[in-house]
């Protein structure tokens, strides 16, 4: 096979037009611009890391299932575990959002970063909903129950029942967190490919 | 209820939640704390000098 023939290849052609768009000292940089240097821009690695957490203590409950986690003293502590590192998740998320927004990040071309984001934001809301009616405890039904007439009214509880356990925890435990991570990572080439968002340029000008 | 390993909450957490309404808002003062936290964190974020960025050069 020649060259230009090796060229023409869809596998040539896809590498060569990923590299060019996220060289790798693109995807893993050894500096950061020095704007960088600042707190606000700290809460999206926090929530990654977060997710991290949820993502393990979540695959060690589903070893063991949820008689374990409501019986025993080690259930308990990654039960906890679990729900802590999800409060960290959002909370580092909602304070990482307000800072973005603040910075207006949509700019220079960044409006998909923005867009992956926020779709990321509505994925993590639906799964640590459907973990809340996961529970097994008079919590998760306390919770379904009163969720029911919300999602009911609006048609859905045809495809989304939340009293269906089985369908909830499917959803919290294969579909929810597959698309919160997928989206996850698609944010991160997105902030890869166009960078950090700058600060607002300082001007002089007073307007009249 | 299984033993644990002797650790718990620093307070106790043990009884119904407090809500704060005015008119038609209802929040209860768990929530109310998470959210007056975030704003905190948000404003330290800011305002807080970040280590060593005296010393740090503009690399880009």
């Amino acid at each position: 096979m020649s060259n230009a023939q090796i060229e023409r290849q869809w596998t040539s052609r896809l590498r060569h037009r990923v590299v060019e768009k996220l060289p790798p000292e693109k995807l893993l940089p050894d500096t950061q611009p020095a704007y960088v240097a600042s707190w606000i821009y700290v809460f999206g690695v926090t929530t990654m890391a977060a997710l991290g957490i949820v993502i393990l203590t979540g695959t060690i409950l589903a070893l063991d299932g949820p008689q374990w986690w409501h019986s025993s003293s080690l259930g308990h502590f990654i039960n906890s575990m679990h729900l802590w590192s999800v409060e960290i998740f959002f909370f580092a998320m909602v304070v990482h959002l307000w800072g973005k927004f603040s910075m207006a990040a949509w700019r220079g071309g960044r409006s998909m970063t923005w867009v992956t984001g926020g779709v990321t934001f509505l994925a993590s809301i639906l799964a640590g909903f459907t973990g809340y009616v996961s529970q097994t405890n008079f919590d998760s039904q306390w919770i379904s129950t009163q969720a029911k007439d919300g999602i009911n009214a609006t048609g859905g509880g045809a495809f989304f029942n939340v009293l269906n356990l089985g369908q909830m925890l499917m959803w919290h435990i294969v579909l929810l967190p597959l698309a919160a991570v997928v989206l996850t990572g698609l944010h991160v080439i997105m902030v890869r490919v166009k960078g950090v968002v700058p600060p607002f340029e300082e001007t002089t000008e007073v307007s009249a | 209820m299984a033993q644990g390993w002797g650790l718990g909450a620093l307070f106790n957490l043990d009884h119904y939640g407090h809500y704060i309404q005015w008119h038609v808002i209802q929040i209860s003062v768990a929530n109310l704390v998470v959210i007056i936290l975030m704003v905190a964190t948000f404003i330290a974020a800011l305002f807080a000098p970040f280590p060593g960025r005296r010393n740090r050069k503009g690399s880009k």
